[in-house]
């Protein structure tokens, strides 16, 4: 084989824009966030609800669109990591915890931001409340963070199936 | 009657952090007539290629298999691409060997391959989504919540991810291909290692590397060159939702429904007794004893006495990742075949230092995405 040279990598970025349609699940579920909701939706099936719903039922494939639940705007923080690496597009400052948070009543967890708790005492059980934003508008971003309810944490065997 | 298929050729670059001497063709070319040599054919011998690799966004590349073709010799024959995330080494070996073993193709060329210092591959896992913050941090960011809860669940001790990090890092030492070779690898060194995405320190990851590998699949009239083929005795593929109530993000039931599925076809009832070694997909370390339980090697909660124990070093009962894994190489597309590839060079006597003697039946494994692909095979010494 001949000797080869090094090559030489150029970054040239490239940019792409693109229209999102949040569609009819997701613009429920946002329309509500807008209104410091946070609205379930309950399979007709197997009686699961979900939260940041897509419209249907991942297990049973059929439209969860008639079993609206108001959820309560606390739950259980199942499993969580505390970050450490900085990465692009990153929106809170290292380190911080984040992880899944069950909202009571529902049966698939939230992904949220720890906070007004150190990082290291951060923990799995422990109870939570959302911290909303002053202005609410249609986002997750909406709920600034998640912080202790001050409650006893949660007990393994009420959430060791949400793993 | 379905065709016997074997692997008849190996093909694996060099992998490093910068393969800057290379192209991305160049890269899989490299791979590609290492596996057509090994094979003892030529291009002209090959009726079809399969390519796999991670998501196009990584590279910036869209469907880069389409200016692949002509390094791949691929001009004027059938070409396929797969997709399945992370697991896509394993997947695209196993569209490969399934074209063969439908009688379609005799002689198929199948490559995998990831360039990561021209991609952002950090960037590409952590994607904005609209209306929503952005927190999750790659894949260690995605995965390490799941270890904290085997960890629970186990009981297991902490030091375990350590362990494997060790274990593993000392192997790829014997591996002249692996990306990283850390003369110094210690426990201490991997202990002080920083928490990045806690419970995960930086020495518990995967590498970001580049790299092709590339396998001859062939039929039994086709088999060629001068070493025995490995022969694939067991395939299977399966997948789930990333997101159910209920999911079991630990012990995934696809791949537990993959693994006795693969079991069923090789006809092994006790993987740990007779399987001799496994090349398993363990991109940060606590998910080899997660793995020794969703592969049945270990009873459930009990994958962690494996690793503590010292039975998955190169010198246990049950060598797992001889080759160093995917914690010293990964480039991420082709770390799947790069499992396949090194299996396959356990059972024809192949891999040189990290050799374990007398291996006649081994595994190889693939997952990705959010643990939601998996892609297994058993390869064996005798014919099935």
């Amino acid at each position: 084989m001949p000797e080869r040279g090094e090559g030489t990598i150029v970054e040239r970025p490239l940019r792409l824009d693109y229209d999102y349609t949040a569609g009819l699940a997701q613009s429920r579920f946002l329309k509500g966030i807008a209104q410091k909701k946070i609205l379930g939706e309950r399979c007709p099936k197997c009686g699961k609800v979900y939260v940041g719903s897509r419209g249907s039922c991942p297990t049973d494939g059929v439209a969860t669109d008639g079993g609206e639940v108001d959820l309560p705007h606390k739950g259980t923080l199942t499993t969580f990591c505390v970050v450490n690496v900085p990465f692009a597009g990153q929106s809170v400052e290292c380190p911080y915890a984040s992880g899944y948070i069950l909202l009571d009543g529902a049966d698939i967890p939230l992904m949220g931001l720890i906070q007004e708790i150190p990082h290291d005492q951060v923990r799995m059980g422990l109870r939570v409340e959302a911290v909303w934003e002053d202005e609410v508008g249609p986002t997750l971003q909406s709920i600034k963070y998640w912080k202790p309810t001050g409650e006893p944490d949660a007990d393994y065997e009420t959430y060791k199936m949400h793993l | 009657m379905a065709e016997r298929v074997a692997i008849t050729g190996v093909g694996q670059t060099k992998y490093d952090t910068k393969r800057a001497d290379v192209s991305i063709a160049g890269l899989c070319r490299e791979a590609a007539v290492r596996a057509l040599e090994d094979a003892s054919v030529t291009w002209n011998d090959i009726d079809a290629v399969v390519i796999g690799k991670a998501p196009d966004m990584f590279e910036g590349v869209v469907m880069p298999e389409l200016y692949l073709a002509d390094a791949m010799g691929a001009t004027g024959k059938p070409m396929m691409r797969v997709h399945t995330a992370g697991s896509v080494g394993g997947s695209t070996a196993l569209v490969a060997a399934g074209l063969v073993k439908a009688g379609i193709h005799k002689r198929v060329l199948t490559m995998a391959f990831e360039k990561q210092s021209e991609s952002d591959a950090m960037w590409a896992l952590a994607m904005r989504i609209p209306f929503q913050p952005a927190l999750v941090a790659g894949a260690g960011g995605y995965f390490a919540p799941h270890i904290r809860a085997y960890i629970r669940r186990s009981n297991a001790p902490d030091h375990i991810g350590i362990l494997v990090a060790v274990k593993d890092r000392q192997n790829a030492l014997k591996n002249p291909y692996a990306h990283l070779h850390l003369e110094d690898i210690s426990y201490e060194k991997v202990a002080e290692s920083m928490m990045i995405w806690d419970p995960l320190r930086y020495l518990e990851s995967c590498p970001s590397s580049d790299g092709a590998c590339a396998m001859v699949v062939a039929a039994e009239d086709s088999v060629s060159g001068d070493r025995a083929p490995a022969w694939f005795a067991g395939t299977a593929m399966r997948s789930e939702a990333t997101q159910f109530a209920g999911r079991d993000q630990v012990n995934p039931q696809a791949g537990k429904d993959c693994a006795k599925e693969v079991y069923r076809q090789a006809g092994i009832s006790d993987p740990r007794r007779e399987i001799d070694a496994a090349e398993i997909y363990v991109p940060f370390s606590w998910y080899e004893p997660m793995w020794m339980e969703n592969l049945f090697f270990a009873p459930e909660g009990e994958g962690w006495k494996m690793t503590d124990s010292g039975a998955t070093a190169i010198d246990g009962d049950m060598p797992i990742n001889p080759s160093g894994g995917v914690l010293s190489s990964n480039p991420i597309g082709a770390s799947g075949m790069i499992r396949y590839a090194e299996a396959a060079m356990q059972i024809r006597g192949q891999a040189g230092e990290h050799q374990i003697d007398g291996v006649r039946t081994a595994m190889g494994h693939a997952y990705g995405g959010g643990a939601q692909f998996y892609s297994m095979c058993i390869l064996t010494k005798d014919k099935p």
